[in-house]
């Protein structure tokens, strides 16, 4: 049974009513009637407005139609008797029009719109990081035990001088660039206020400062609450340019002036009005319940000289003394941008690829735009080194970092660190049904919506992020330990532990790693 | 002499293995007051490590051999084929004055089987190049034996230094000395080294030491960061193509210390340096200054277990990895300097040692010239001079 | 072509020079008395333990091996409790599975001392390598200076059977690494009056058994997992019983030595690894 416009409907409708929908609910709910108690945990829980509770009947009703398969009732149901399953829409096989496709028209059909869509590319491309297989040292070579021989994840963010200029006498050292510390290649990557919520933010900025690692702000500012955190931010400066202030440039260790990413390569964000609440709208510093737009390009950035004036205007603004860095999405031509960049006098190039996740983007450009990561890392850092600037500027590299050893084999492709963002938000309970855009994420996370936000718990959040970090730290260190090497700038760009394994020769070309076996 | 049955990875690469790993023993000598002895005692210590290697590569280092010929480069060419020495000697005259040039001297009797062509050339660079600071020409001599390398099939320089040589092959290290007729040359320095590889059949051209100029290094171990060391010196103008680990050593040392005039200490630091923990710890000026090195020189922290003795005109260096996987042994006795990797090998060259001892993981043993010695054997002094002024231009 | 360089001199008759093989007659073993006297010159390891392995099984008891240079693996396989002294610089793995033999070396030893060593006593008077006493099981080595790396590591303990490990002078890094049993014993009498222990992660792993450490050490120096005891009466006797043993194999004051303060070392648990694993 329907319950038209629903107890917690929030969407205002205007103008004339919608055309008459050709399209059946993608999931559906199952209650086990004998399990349920009638507890009614599963109707609060929803943001989605998909269950409703009859007294009459004494049961949980279900609007099929608005469930996302976010699975927050599903966990939370005390006595497991509810369950989310695809919808058995039987369309006859057909490989080009698959029951995605069909929909997707029917949707566009009836909208008008651009379809959008959160977190990142879903498609069947090809993951290059399961075709790559790591190396073990053996009998010539002894592996090392990291549980109790040294085993160093340390890494340093930045320019590094070409050659070392030491004064011998005095042991003082010469020119030093400003570089960030790590103490393990990974850090979290951009995810912007308002399109997360300040929790996530608090969460993440606690747990970089534990673990020693740095935390990106993304392109909606920083809340005056996480000032103190600023030794482990680093803070975005989008095309948008929101919140961005000279205090704000200098509240993080670094600055990342942010060109494009992965998601959403060449074209603009846009948080819509409903998600810029008053704190978003006070972090922003643009008006409650207005549109934040991000531009697609930087209108000051048309050419790469003008990248290169910004990235001064920014190292004036922060007196020289902290590094600025360029994210860019992975694309076609990324190795000859990420040389420009470098020479323009970037500190680190940021590279996004094909699987960076988002807040909301056009489905179709999420899809579509792009390379996968690991090709982008291979042929920017093979390009830095042929044209000898591979010292000028580190690269983090980004989108689809699913694992310690995804982690590992981008470093051994040449990046000096890795950004995660979608394992961060997996790891505080997001369930990657792909509805961010909504802003009614039922777990918390991609929502401003206080009733919502207040679902995650920074402190336990930073927990488990503390956790899932100090796992894969010891992963990385066993992996490392494995191929004999105890420091981390060994395999860094040393693509001879990596084999591959199912690819092309083209593919292995581009990689620069040898076949399994050879 | 026997010669040109194709290109040597192919030949004798036949897994066309990127690198060999490396399982050795190793052995150095030096006379501190620059007295020159001949290789019979190198040549006694590698025997007694007989059982470290497996007759697939042998190879010496000699300094001061050449007196007569000081100021002249002197090139060892090995010649896989023909066309490989017609090759070099159309190259050689273009690019260099050659004094003198001939087959190096050796025992057919004692060959190991098919030895490519041996030849050596005392060389100088052409006049405008002389004119230039030392370490400019040392730079233009590097470039052209890495195109001798790189662009001539079946060609290796596998020495290039002033007064000093390298002898090595595919044989054990004694059978090498017998076939290169070591006795016979007398030298302040003798390096030898007794290879034990376990990936390829060995070739000519992989046995230690490896050199540039005149650095050279014998290695025991193997380097897991190879794969990088490796591409961070080709980006300031160094090819491997000896398909061993142990090359990159011999490039980072001309780069370290020729080129950017940095001492042994730094470099020990950049090869083995200390654990971050360590430096944690440190003063901060000594925190500062590790952490600075590390960060600029990271991709040649030297990975895996080794050890190796590092040489060069003055000076022999012994050095560990920093959680000394290999072993090593120093020695003294009068002004003679012993490294090895087992006490044994000193033992029997010189039974009554003033001092043996065995040094911590990552700290250097250097035997250095007394400055009287340096004048005799006209070895030029502390290298951080020409380092530093050449620096700019080099990059 | 014109003849230039050294090698190239006219050839002589004796052109082998010093590589010419010298035949000599000589006498590799002899009998004095009840013992056995070996000159191990240019002996080959295999031929000289086959000399030694023979004789112990055939009921000598005695050994005197002289001129040793490298010959490794001495006392290997024996299995018989008899004495053998070495004289010169014995190869890696002196004793390696050693079952019964006391062997005495006058020089020093190299790497794989006492290798797995199940019964036996080995004394060194000079220094070791390293991995000395690896895994060893039971048995006593007193080593009269320093040693290398990895020091016992892997000691073990197994019923009645509790090795020793003494080291006079100092050890370098990962001392008692993975240690599960048996006793470390550490004098630093090699150190100088301002020196101190230089070894780093002693102790790492460690799981059982005991680190004595003549002198002191930072807390940055002991590995995870590793805690200081206070020494009780049973230490001490123990440390009586063991210098003293020390002290007549290489002479000096048991008193003297034992006036120092000593650091106790033992592990915090026997399982150090249970949490860092997820199920």
């Amino acid at each position: 049974m329907k319950d038209p416009g629903g107890k917690k409907g929030k969407t205002k409708r205007v103008g004339p009513p919608p055309i008459k929908s050709y399209l059946p609910p993608e999931f559906m709910i199952d209650i086990d009637d004998a399990r349920c108690i009638r507890c009614e945990v599963c109707v609060r829980q929803c943001s989605y407005d998909a269950r409703y509770y009859d007294a009459a009947l004494d049961r949980i009703m279900t609007r099929d139609e608005n469930c996302v398969n976010c699975n927050r009732c599903v966990v939370f149901c005390p006595t497991q008797a509810t369950r989310i399953r695809y919808n058995p829409m039987t369309y006859r096989n057909n490989s080009n029009w698959r029951p995605e496709g069909i929909r997707t028209v029917l949707r566009q059909a009836e909208t008008g719109g651009v379809i959008l869509t959160g977190m990142g590319c879903d498609r069947d491309y090809r993951i290059y990081f399961d075709h790559l297989v790591l190396n073990a040292s053996q009998v010539t070579n002894p592996s090392i035990d990291p549980l109790r021989e040294p085993m160093e994840l340390r890494t340093y963010i930045g320019r590094k001088p070409d050659v070392g200029e030491i004064d011998l006498s005095s042991g003082e050292v010469g020119h030093e660039y400003p570089n960030l510390q790590l103490e393990i290649p990974v850090m979290f990557s951009a995810m912007s206020y308002g399109s997360v919520s300040l929790n996530v933010h608090k969460a993440l900025a606690m747990a970089a400062k534990q673990v020693g690692i740095l935390w990106n702000t993304g392109e909606g500012g920083l809340h005056p609450s996480l000032y103190e955190y600023g030794p482990c931010t680093i803070v975005q400066c989008a095309s948008g340019r929101f919140g961005v202030h000279s205090d704000y440039l200098n509240a993080g260790v670094a600055v990342e002036i942010k060109i494009g990413q992965g998601a959403k390569p060449g074209i603009g964000g846009h948080l819509p009005g409903e998600k810029v609440s008053k704190d978003v709208s006070e972090t922003r510093m643009i008006p409650e319940g207005t549109d934040a737009l991000s531009p697609a390009p930087h209108h000051d950035i048309y050419s790469i000289e003008d990248l290169a004036q910004l990235i001064h205007a920014l190292k004036e603004t922060t007196d020289w003394k902290r590094p600025i860095g360029v994210k860019i999405a992975a694309v076609h031509n990324s190795a000859a941008i990420a040389s420009g960049i470098i020479r323009a006098g970037a500190d680190y190039v940021a590279l996004d690829g094909l699987r960076g996740a988002t807040g909301a983007a056009p489905k179709i450009i999420r899809d579509n735009v792009g390379i996968p990561i690991e090709l982008a890392i291979a042929s920017v850092d093979h390009r830095l080194r042929e044209e000898g600037i591979r010292n000028r500027g580190s690269i983090i590299a980004s989108g689809g970092i699913r694992n310690s050893a995804d982690v590992l084999k981008a470093i051994a492709l040449g990046a000096d660190a890795v950004y995660i963002a979608t394992s961060a938000l997996i790891a505080l309970g997001c369930q990657v049904c792909q509805r961010c855009h909504t802003g009614k994420c039922a777990w918390g996370l991609t929502t401003t919506d206080p009733w919502l936000t207040k679902r995650l718990n920074p402190e336990i959040g930073k927990e488990r992020l503390v956790n899932m970090l100090k796992g894969w730290a010891m992963e990385i260190k066993e992996m490392l330990g494995g191929m004999g090497i105890n420091s981390i700038e060994s395999i860094r760009g040393n693509r001879f532990h990596l084999r591959g394994v199912g690819l092309t020769t083209e593919e292995l070309k581009v990689l620069n790693v040898r076949h399994a076996g050879e | 002499m026997p010669g040109g049955k194709g290109h040597i990875a192919r030949r004798n690469n036949p897994y066309n293995q990127d690198k060999v790993s490396e399982a050795c023993g190793l052995f150095g000598m030096m006379s501190k007051t620059g007295k020159v002895f001949d290789g019979t005692n190198a040549i006694r210590a590698i025997t007694n490590m007989h059982d470290r290697g497996n007759g697939l590569g042998g190879g010496f280092a000699a300094y001061g051999i050449y007196p007569e010929f000081r100021e002249y480069y002197a090139l060892h060419v090995m010649y896989m084929s023909k066309e490989a020495k017609k090759g070099t000697e159309a190259f050689l005259p273009e690019h260099f004055k050659i004094i003198a040039g001939e087959e190096i001297p050796h025992d057919d009797k004692h060959a190991p089987p098919d030895p490519p062509q041996l030849w050596r050339y005392f060389v100088a660079p052409p006049r405008e190049v002389l004119n230039e600071e030392p370490t400019e020409q040392d730079n233009y001599v590097v470039q052209k034996i890495m195109e001798i390398n790189t662009k001539i099939e079946d060609a290796y320089v596998f020495s290039s230094g002033k007064d000093m040589g390298v002898f090595k092959g595919l044989g054990y290290p004694e059978d090498i000395g017998r076939f290169f007729r070591l006795h016979r040359y007398k030298g302040y320095i003798w390096v030898v080294h007794s290879r034990y590889p376990t990936n390829t059949q060995g070739w000519w051209g992989g046995a230690h030491p490896f050199s540039i100029l005149d650095w050279t290094v014998v290695h025991n171990g193997e380097l897991s960061s190879y794969g990088i060391n490796r591409r961070y010196l080709e980006m300031y103008g160094y090819h491997c193509t000896m398909h061993t680990d142990s090359e990159v050593m011999a490039y980072a040392a001309d780069l370290l210390m020729r080129k950017h005039g940095l001492p042994v200490n730094v470099v020990a630091s950049i090869m083995a340096p200390p654990f971050w923990e360590q430096i944690d710890r440190m003063d901060e000026k000594k925190r500062n200054f590790h952490k600075y090195i590390r960060m600029t020189y990271g991709s040649l922290l030297m990975n895996g277990p080794f050890t190796i003795i590092l040489s060069h005109s003055g000076e022999m260096i012994g050095l560990t990895d920093r959680i000394r996987l290999r072993p090593i042994t120093a020695a003294t006795k009068d002004d003679m300097v012993y490294l090895a990797s087992e006490e044994a090998a000193i033992r029997v060259v010189e039974p009554n040692l003033d001092r043996a001892w065995i040094p911590m993981g990552g700290e250097p043993v250097v035997g250095k010239l007394t400055p009287k010695a340096m004048e005799e054997h006209e070895v030029s002094g502390p290298r951080e001079a020409h380092g530093r002024k050449a620096r700019g231009k080099d990059l | 072509m014109m003849k230039h360089g050294p090698g190239t001199e006219d050839e002589e008759e004796d052109e082998d020079g010093p590589f010419k093989e010298r035949l000599v007659e000589r006498q590799v073993m002899r009998v004095v008395g009840d013992t056995i006297e070996v000159d191990a010159e240019g002996l080959q390891y295999r031929d000289l333990n086959l000399i030694i392995k023979q004789n112990a099984w055939a009921g000598r008891k005695r050994f005197k091996i002289f001129n040793v240079f490298g010959q490794r693996y001495i006392g290997t396989g024996v299995d018989r409790e008899v004495d053998i002294e070495v004289y010169g610089t014995p190869g890696n793995d002196l004793g390696a599975f050693l079952n019964g033999p006391t062997i005495r070396v006058f020089g020093n030893a190299q790497d794989g001392l006492g290798n797995t060593m199940n019964e036996g006593l080995i004394v060194i008077h000079g220094h070791a390598g390293d991995i000395a006493g690896y895994s060893i099981r039971g048995g006593r080595i007193f080593i009269k200076e320093d040693a290398g790396y990895r020091v016992g590591i892997h000691m073990k303990e197994y019923k009645e059977k509790v090795p020793l490990l003494v080291i006079g002078g100092t050890a370098q890094d990962f001392l008692g690494e993975y240690m599960a049993g048996g006793r470390l014993v550490v004098l630093g009498l090699t150190l100088g009056p301002e020196a101190h222990h230089r070894a780093n992660f002693i102790g790492t792993g460690m799981h059982g058994g005991v680190i004595y450490i003549r002198g002191d050490v930072a807390d940055h120096q002991v590995g995870e997992g590793v805690a200081r005891a206070v020494l009780d009466d049973k230490d001490r006797a123990l440390l009586d019983q063991v210098i003293g043993e020390y002290c007549r194999f290489f002479g000096g004051s048991k008193e003297e030595v034992l006036k120092a303060s000593f650091v106790k070392l033992m592990p915090m648990s026997s399982r150090p690894y249970g949490k860092i694993y997820a199920y």
